[in-house]
């Protein structure tokens, strides 16, 4: 579990507030095939990726509400998503650590997934009155094809923003030890 | 040491769970002036400039991606508008000579029989925020309290009418949008002017509506067009929210014609997904209202 030093809270907080002006102001008002893409799920699974369960449950919380309250929304219904969203994301990384090119990839379509499907069920115990639809269901098909297609950048720039509040990555730091031209633990046999 | 770490990630996200719920269930509790309301409200009103800015920064990067979106959209709409060119031309024609007969009789029944929208206050905004979800169509504009905004004024662009306000800031306003599930609109439609109720066909769909509660046998077309019913006469002690006769969209569909179950769907002349700019009506019952 990473510990929260101030300067990773800080840029987290400034991720929270950047990330969804941007969502509000410019990502939500540009139809893509009938939808549009959300940066909130894939914003939260790129903080649980890096930082784990504890802080990705925060930040998913911290995302949730700060969006309910910009959006003036029934407060509560996007912090609880996201908070299980941030959480499932953080426990992967702690319980199987994946590796690979395109585990946001998977991850960012997963967590978008889940994301829509706990979203609708809170709106239909909330008494939305709103039939499930070919076209709701063509449209959280778009966000999700569309999410899947950017969370490799999401994940970069949210990678890149936290690096440095981040503690050293034993993973990281043998890698670029090679890299470097530090000994591998087969030459040093 | 790992049970330590364990249980107060537990104790965390139980935290993080309740506070959710008990947010929930105040939010559904307290009435529009209460507390988390008026603490939504404040952080929205501070909110707004920033947000306003960062509409305009980021406007060139949504008309570079709309640039590309029409562009391929219109390529297929070609043939199908010069159709309808030509249709509309020879109406064209029809129409004048109605409007000359309107005039006239609008000159008979000493009334005014245009429709001017200077008489309804119109106050231009420009949108700078749309919801992120598909459960929430709303949008925001940048004015407000202090251009003569108040709730329940509807709102219009250049094709029809878009849907009501719905919250009021210093200077933004939240537009509920007809396609949103908690609208209703009070509608005739056709040409022998059926009565019922638009509302929408379900979340995430920003062309279908339904017109609700007409009469089962009523005569009614694809092609037809729907209109707000508005107040019928000057005498109503309430008013509709809504003007007279103000565009909101064409039938397209009649699902089990002249039963019971009949559904009118309709399409919104207005496009719900690329809105600039819009007009709220600041005197939605004309010069001479409240």
């Amino acid at each position: 579990m990473i510990a929260p030093t101030p300067k990773l809270v800080s840029r987290l907080v400034a991720l929270v507030i950047v990330g969804v002006i941007v969502q509000t102001a410019a990502v939500s008002q540009l139809p893509i095939a009938g939808a549009h893409a959300d940066l909130s799920p894939l914003m939260v699974m790129s903080v649980g990726l890096l930082c784990g369960s504890l802080a990705g449950g925060c930040f998913g919380f911290g995302v949730g509400l700060f969006v309910d309250l910009v959006s003036m929304q029934t407060l509560g219904v996007s912090s609880l998503v996201l908070l299980t969203v941030g959480y499932g994301a953080g426990r992967l990384r702690e319980a199987r650590d994946p590796e690979g090119t395109f585990v946001p990839l998977a991850t960012g379509a997963a967590a978008t997934l889940a994301f829509s499907v706990l979203f609708a069920i809170m709106q239909f115990l909330l008494g939305a009155d709103a039939p499930v639809s070919w076209a709701l269901l063509r449209q959280t098909l778009a966000t999700l094809v569309i999410n899947a297609l950017i969370a490799l950048p999401v994940y970069a720039i949210v990678r890149r923003w936290l690096l440095r509040a981040l503690p050293e990555d034993p993973r990281r730091r043998r890698r670029r030890a090679y890299t470097t031209g530090g000994l591998s633990p087969l030459s040093r046999s | 040491m790992y049970d330590k770490t364990v249980r107060r990630r537990r104790a965390v996200l139980g935290l993080l769970v309740a506070s959710s719920l008990i947010l929930l269930t105040a939010y559904f509790g307290e009435s529009g002036g209460g507390a988390l309301h008026g603490v939504q409200r404040g952080t929205s009103e501070v909110l707004n400039p920033v947000q306003e800015g960062a509409s305009r920064a980021l406007k060139p990067v949504r008309d570079l991606f709309g640039w590309f979106g029409a562009t391929l959209d219109a390529k297929g709409k070609v043939e199908k508008l010069t159709a309808d060119r030509n249709q509309l031309r020879s109406q064209l024609a029809q129409h004048e000579d109605a409007l000359y007969e309107n005039a006239r009789m609008a000159k008979l029944l000493q009334t005014d029989g245009a429709y001017d929208l200077a008489l309804y206050g119109a106050k231009t905004g420009r949108v700078t925020f749309q919801s992120p979800t598909i459960w929430y169509a709303t949008i925001r504009v940048d004015i407000g309290a202090g251009d003569g905004v108040e709730v329940g004024q509807p709102v219009i662009n250049e094709s029809a009418l878009i849907g009501h306000v719905s919250a009021v800031l210093g200077g933004a306003a939240q537009v509920t949008l007809l396609t949103d599930t908690s609208s209703s609109v009070a509608a005739r439609a056709g040409k022998t002017g059926i009565f019922g109720e638009v509302e929408s066909a379900g979340a995430g769909d920003p062309n279908d509506l339904l017109l609700k509660y007409s009469a089962p046998g009523a005569r009614l077309n694809v092609g037809d067009h729907v209109v707000t019913r508005g107040t019928v006469s000057n005498g109503d002690r309430y008013p509709d929210l809504y003007p007279r006769g103000l565009p909101i969209g064409v039938i397209t569909r009649i699902d089990h014609q002249g039963t019971d179950t009949q559904q009118v769907h309709l399409r919104p002349y207005a496009n719900m997904q690329n809105l600039d700019f819009v007009q709220v009506l600041t005197k939605p019952q004309g010069a001479g209202g409240p």
